[in-house]
């Protein structure tokens, strides 16, 4: 009692839990005891335990839910509810997804709880915890706490690194939560997304290479997952670039994109947009190629280089792959 | 069909934006205040979906401080047919529940709302979470980050996308949807909006007005540290003179970034 912190289990529509799971569970053994909480279907408890423990959960609580799992946001937000009920937590972590914010919000309305999104870390003082948030691109460090009761915090991807260790038998309690009867949205179709590929997800990526304008196409672009193949990086693209259409919508990073913290940035060919930077000022180093040497980039870049991308990017792959032989 | 457009009045974001480190707040004034995008964008589907022949009546509704009447002014002359400023001193930092919670009250004051249609994020606090909130609050469906929507009388169809997949989804109305920026760029106010909409009227209401009685069982987030970051400093910068590739992978090598 009075420490535990709640997570919920972030799983893919394929059954796998998410690489945010091990991290939120990291986060929450700094700041106290975890709990994770899977939501299953009926009967599925024991193979749902397993994989729990391989992410690193100690105890689980598989909430087998009863009604129908065709429902929107619903479903998980009774989970939650039951499960609060039951172990009394502190915070309840939750990744910042769309799905996962939109549950943190139906949560927090339905206890009467405080909620802090996208937070980038969580702490813990002498009257509870405390949510760490970046705001307005890096600008500002804000801290948030509830006035009593549990935080219910959305944790950005990619905030924490940290992994935990396996864990061979957690300790599994099984819960039944009857439906809520709350009118939800009604799935009836889901496609998955099939612009998954190999690479890293952008928003939780240690290295992200992103391409600008200055690519001059959608086939020039190659260049930038070249690059990003060859360092293992995520692809990311401006929103100069995805409306001219070099890259998906879904790379887009920035204020109206994907916010992200990686080690390494890579921008390349873009002119660093106050909406771009907005979306990865927070990176560990941010490394520029652009031929404008004016280009405000320059002013967060740790390393700029004036130049022409065709020439400079193909040198550095070189040079990259000459290292690895 | 009764439908809510939820906006905001927000600092222009290609303004430098602000937090007073005193008090935590937006420093709203530093930068010149507008109607947020995806808010804009949220009327527009509104309007065009009674431009395809629909009977549609459609209300703006707004939380913010008094700048926000007149902001409100460009949502009546896109053609809105009426609008709802709430304003209050005691909102004055308002956190995202007692947000959600004064919000969700309006709509039940204006009564018979079919939907309450809203951006998925806004600009400056870009939480994403108030139109969940209000679904839950009202004991409504959440069809929300739709980057497609479809409403006939009783219900709305469109296709969400999440982090992972493209789901479609239905929800009897009435209901609370927000879109994505897949959704058309707002339209600009003709000079007849403009016209048409000095002889509309911004209704403000305060708290009382409204009948509002703040919940006490309810936790409330509270700001305990705002700091500023050092700005990021501009590192070295190199001229390309046909090394600069090399250059840069050993800058990688040594940081032990690659």
């Amino acid at each position: 009692m009075g420490s535990t912190i709640l997570v919920q289990a972030e799983v893919s529509p394929a059954g796998i839990f998410a690489a945010s799971t091990a991290r939120l569970l990291a986060m929450a053994e700094s700041v106290g005891e975890p709990v994770l909480l899977v939501v299953a279907r009926p009967g599925t408890c024991a193979a749902v335990a397993q994989s729990a423990g391989s992410v690193g959960a100690r105890r689980v609580l598989v909430v087998e839910y009863e009604g129908s799992t065709g429902q929107l946001t619903v479903p998980t937000v009774d989970a939650l509810a039951i499960a609060c009920a039951h172990v009394a937590p502190d915070a309840v972590l939750i990744a910042n997804s769309l799905d996962g914010r939109e549950a943190a919000g139906r949560l927090a309305a339905r206890i009467g709880a405080a909620v802090a999104v996208d937070a980038v870390g969580v702490e813990r003082d002498e009257e509870g915890i405390v949510a760490r948030h970046s705001v307005y691109g890096g600008a500002y460090s804000v801290a948030s706490a509830a006035t009593f009761g549990p935080l219910v915090v959305t944790v950005r991807h990619g905030a924490l690194d940290a992994q935990v260790e396996s864990v061979k038998q957690p300790d599994v309690e099984l819960l039944t939560a009857a439906p809520s009867g709350t009118r939800a949205a009604r799935v009836t179709r889901v496609e998955l997304d099939d612009t998954t590929s190999a690479r890293p997800d952008l928003r939780g990526a240690a290295r992200v290479v992103s391409g600008g304008r200055g690519l001059g196409s959608a086939a020039s672009f190659a260049l930038v997952e070249e690059l990003a193949d060859e360092l293992d990086a995520a692809v990311g693209a401006s929103r100069a670039a995805v409306d001219a259409g070099f890259a998906a919508p879904s790379q887009q990073v920035g204020q109206t994109g994907a916010s992200v913290s990686p080690q390494l940035y890579l921008a390349l060919g873009i002119s660093g947009a106050v909406q771009h930077r907005a979306g990865m000022q927070t990176a560990g180093t941010i490394v520029a190629v652009n031929k404008d040497p004016d280009a405000p980039i320059f002013e967060i870049a740790d390393f700029g280089v004036v130049g022409d991308l065709f020439a400079v990017v193909p040198q550095l792959i070189a040079e990259l792959r000459a290292r690895r032989n | 069909m009764k439908i809510v457009v939820m906006v905001k009045e927000v600092p222009d974001t290609y303004g430098t934006r602000t937090l007073d480190l005193g008090t935590g707040l937006s420093e709203r004034l530093r930068s010149e205040p507008v109607l947020d995008e995806i808010g804009e964008r949220a009327i527009e589907a509104a309007l065009a979906y009674r431009e395809r022949g629909h009977n549609a009546e459609i209300i703006v509704v707004s939380m913010g401080p008094r700048t926000t009447t007149a902001t409100l002014q460009k949502a009546l002359a896109m053609g809105a047919d009426s609008a709802v400023h709430i304003v209050d001193d005691a909102l004055i930092g308002a956190d995202l529940l007692l947000t959600a919670e004064v919000l969700a009250s309006a709509v039940r004051k204006i009564g018979d709302v079919d939907l309450v249609l809203a951006g998925d994020q806004s600009s400056d606090g870009s939480a994403g979470i108030v139109p969940a909130m209000m679904s839950e609050l009202l004991g409504w469906p959440n069809a929300t980050g739709l980057s497609s929507l479809s409403l006939t009388d009783s219900a709305l169809t469109g296709m969400r996308v999440s982090d992972s997949a493209n789901v479609s989804i239905e929800a009897d109305l009435p209901a609370v949807a927000s879109i994505t920026e897949t959704f058309p760029e707002a339209r600009f106010p003709t000079f007849a909006g403009i016209i048409a909409a000095k002889r509309k009227s911004v209704a403000k209401w305060s708290l009382a007005e409204m009948g509002w009685v703040p919940a006490t069982e309810v936790a409330r987030s509270i700001m305990v540290d705002v700091s500023a970051r050092p700005a990021r400093i501009a590192g070295t910068t190199i001229h390309d003179s046909g090394d600069a590739g090399t250059q840069l992978a050993r800058f990688l090598i040594e940081k032990g970034l690659v």
